[in-house]
């Protein structure tokens, strides 16, 4: 392995698109992601490749979904907002099966909501954010190390199986530094094959090529729905990705993503201290999720703690692969705290007691909830009643 | 027996959907004859819009692309950048073009982006049922606007070659009309110049092509051609509003 | 070994810097090590801060919200950061700057001229280097020459004689205890 360098996550990701063979770039700027636009202005011109920064982010999706109807590696980045405005382009592109690589470096929400690194986009990623009945493989690095290698990993899974790939990751990830080292053989895109599908350049020696995505004669988007479905069944069973730590003998298994799993590491080693066996499941695809692996294991332990910053948006695909084969509980951080590792430890003895009071009990929150809303619909109700 | 036209060989052998009278139609033709004189069917690109022309992509017998509504131009950024030996050209109506995607063409041409516009004015939305355009001429009924274009509700129409001619990096913007055969050799002529002008490098090239829509305007081709010529035209004059085509190739 | 450090001070007194300074040493060392830095409105109106974690195991929290140590450089980084110190944690105050005085008494705290010892070796621009050798120097958690190899990396173009007054900072802030 090369001698590890100090990296910071938002470059080293745009470094490793690069010698994923990535070669077009479009974005705009909007924390916490800004250093990957910044780094690939100069990267791409260095590399033979293109930048664009365009005018916003509807923009430049669909100049991502031009360059990648091409057949080069492309890629866009975001955070959060930027990434509510791609939807439209990501559905394209999904019902134009193109490959190509989008990045979301979470940060809290919804609305403007903060910068600051957030998990809230799960839901968004994972079900396909647009409009219409499709997915995209979404890939969740837990450190600068991944941040790099992940944009290799995306361009393979998306071309073999020409379905759009997502990086989430957050704005912790984005801005912090590690030591890190590039362990692969760089990419030349020139040593890749032009797909068959693919528009553009010179081609005297084969016909036209149409990249759409609408299908409007009777039956034939339904076709074409069903023929996508095959290939996501396929992918669900044969590329799901996660990493386990200190499962076989687990009596609380935490299930947890990205920077939410780093934290979840450490609260795990202070409940082993503690005399807890606690083990960690980190789905690295959220999808494909690793729904067979936890329901496996849901039948070994005595209960499972999902820990994410967002109101149980992962717990949602936790609870459909346990099927109450145990209880789950949640230790959210919403609004883009970082999850505390001695406070996860306090969650994994309470979800083993079953000590409900001490987790996230959403029947409190409906009880909290009902004299505030009592007040809103009062036409005398206080102004910030909601508060 | 001797032909003295054929089919363009840059059109497919599909039928077009366009409505009687439809300028489209027309138009087609033209691009198609460009393609087929300047010899690039075998690296054009079409980029087609949503709107009546969504279908562009089954009539041109080239590489194509169908995306978003108005995002034309920032499709045809991508495929020129990412590929920029292609000859990338986006078709698109005035719904499209100078309402949902008026940020994509004004920063295309902003940007000075090396591709070929073809942007047809009917002063309506065809597609959707003949609703209100920012092209509509005041007083102009639509089906969003059943009492006729009120100036005080909403508006007045948008000039986009006007408008796009104020931009540096904007290098050859030309209105011309479907209307005539005078008129529409003149519209092949500036369609093909702003293909040659994306051969040679110059940048952004862009033609307006004034259009008839008697469907949604609910008058016979005929009337249509009568209204586009004492109406349209004077809201939106012909000519080239702006041309640096030369300028750029001698500094090339 | 495990340091968890915040350093916190004006945008311009090279706070974010010394932590990455901080973080390469680590990574010289050969040990786990990651950096942090605020940003956005955060920065805006007085303190930038950065956390930088060294650890002989695995980084689990990049954010350092409970540190060993904090080095403040200003006088609105002292009752932001002290609050958050660990019991027994460690704080070095630049005293060039800051006249107030810490509440708790279940911390060590350090007193550091930073500013003037930095002007004495030759550049007003080493108070962050000062502050960083007294951090060497009672933890032992990286040596002065692992920040000085640090410091070819981090500066790549410094030139050698600023490397070395570089150096001199770091030493003169190891004497303090």
């Amino acid at each position: 392995m090369a001698e590890k360098v100090l990296m910071k996550g938002n470059e080293a990701l745009a470094e490793g698109a690069i010698r994923a063979g990535c070669r077009f770039f479009a974005g705009y700027p909007i924390t916490p992601q800004n250093e990957v636009p910044e780094y690939m202005s100069w990267r791409q011109e260095e590399a033979g490749g293109a930048f664009v920064q365009a005018e916003s982010e509807v923009s430049a999706i669909n100049m991502l979904y031009g360059a990648a109807a091409t057949g080069v590696r492309a890629m866009t980045s975001s955070s959060s907002p930027g990434l509510s405005l791609k939807q439209e382009g990501i559905s394209y592109m999904a019902g134009a099966d193109l490959p190509c690589l989008i990045v979301n470096i979470m940060r809290g929400g919804p609305g403007l909501g903060n910068i600051a690194g957030a998990q809230g986009d799960y839901t968004q990623a994972t079900r396909g954010g647009g409009n219409g009945d499709y997915r995209t493989f979404v890939l969740a690095p837990f450190s600068v190390q991944e941040l790099a290698n992940f944009p290799k990993k995306a361009f393979e899974l998306s071309e073999k199986y020409r379905v759009p790939a997502m990086i989430l990751a957050d704005g912790i990830l984005g801005q912090m530094m590690e030591g890190m080292s590039f362990d692969f053989e760089p990419v030349d895109p020139k040593t890749l094959p032009q797909p068959c599908w693919a528009i553009g350049g010179k081609h005297a020696d084969r016909a036209r090529n149409m990249v759409f995505s609408y299908a409007l004669g009777e039956g034939e988007l339904e076709k074409m729905v069903l023929k996508r479905a095959e290939r996501y069944a396929l992918i669900e069973r044969d590329e799901v990705i996660y990493e386990e730590r200190d499962t076989q003998d687990a009596e609380v298994l935490i299930v947890a993503y990205g920077i939410s799993a780093r934290a979840s590491i450490a609260a795990m080693n202070i409940a082993r201290a503690n005399g807890i066996k606690a083990g960690l499941l980190r789905p690295i695809t959220l999808w494909p999720f690793p729904s067979k692996r936890i329901a496996e294991l849901s039948k070994k332990v005595k209960a499972i703690l999902c820990v994410e910053m967002s109101m149980g948006q992962m717990k949602v695909d936790v609870d459909l692969s346990v099927k109450n084969a145990c209880p789950v509980y949640l230790h959210a951080k919403p609004g883009a705290f970082f999850p505390v590792a001695e406070e996860i430890a306090i969650a994994i003895e309470s979800a083993l007691k079953g000590r409900k009071d001490q987790l996230f009990n959403i029947e409190d929150l409906a009880k909290k909830a009902e004299n505030k809303i009592y007040a809103v619909n009062n036409p005398v109700c206080k102004e910030g009643a909601l508060l | 027996m001797n032909a003295i036209t054929k089919r363009p060989s840059s059109l497919t052998q599909a039928q077009f959907h366009y409505c009687p009278g439809c300028g489209h139609s027309v138009v087609h033709r033209l691009v198609a004859e460009v393609i087929d004189e300047l010899n690039i069917k075998d690296r054009a690109v079409v980029v087609a819009p949503v709107g009546c022309a969504v279908f562009a992509d089954k009539y041109f017998d080239v590489d194509s692309i169908q995306g978003p509504h108005g995002r034309g131009p920032a499709i045809a950024t991508g495929i020129k950048r990412a590929k920029p030996e292609s000859i990338v050209f986006s078709y698109q109506g005035d719904g499209d073009l100078a309402s949902i995607g008026m940020a994509e063409i004004v920063h295309a041409a902003a940007r000075g982006e090396n591709i070929t516009v073809i942007f047809i004015n009917n002063t309506i939305y065809g597609m959707t049922g003949g609703q209100m355009a920012p092209t509509t001429l005041v007083g102009q009924v639509a089906t969003t606007a059943p009492k006729g274009r009120n100036e005080k509700l909403q508006g007045n129409p948008i000039n986009v070659s006007e408008m796009l001619a104020q931009l540096k990096s904007a290098k050859y913007i030309e209105r011309v009309s479907s209307d005539s055969a005078p008129n529409i050799i003149k519209a092949k002529k500036a369609i093909k110049k702003a293909f040659q002008n994306q051969l040679d490098g110059v940048g952004f090239s862009f033609v307006e092509v004034l259009s008839i829509c008697p469907t949604n305007w609910g008058v016979t081709p005929l009337k249509g051609l009568e209204f586009l010529r004492e109406k349209m035209i004077a809201q939106y004059p012909l000519g080239v509003f702006k041309d640096l085509t030369v300028a750029n190739k001698e500094g090339k | 070994m495990y340091q968890g450090v915040r350093i916190a001070g004006f945008g311009g007194q090279g706070v974010v810097s010394a932590g990455v300074l901080l973080a390469q040493a680590g990574l010289v060392d050969g040990k786990a090590v990651s950096w942090y830095p605020s940003y956005g409105p955060e920065m805006r109106g007085g303190t930038a801060n950065c956390s930088v974690v060294i650890t002989d195991g695995e980084v689990s929290t990049p954010v350092v919200s409970a540190p060993d140590t904090a080095i403040v450089m200003n006088e609105p980084s002292l009752p932001k950061f002290e609050p958050l110190l660990k019991k027994g944690g460690l704080l070095i105050i630049n005293s060039s700057l800051i006249k107030s005085k810490p509440k708790r008494n279940d911390i060590r705290v350090v007193y550091v001229d930073c500013n003037a010892i930095a002007e004495k070796v030759g550049s007003l621009k080493a108070a962050n280097l000062v502050a960083l050798g007294t951090f060497a120097g009672i933890t032992g958690a990286i040596s002065i020459d692992s920040i000085a190899s640090a410091m070819k990396k981090v500066f790549k173009r410094a030139k050698p004689e600023i490397l070395e007054l570089n150096r001199k900072a770091l030493e003169e802030g190891a004497k303090l205890k």
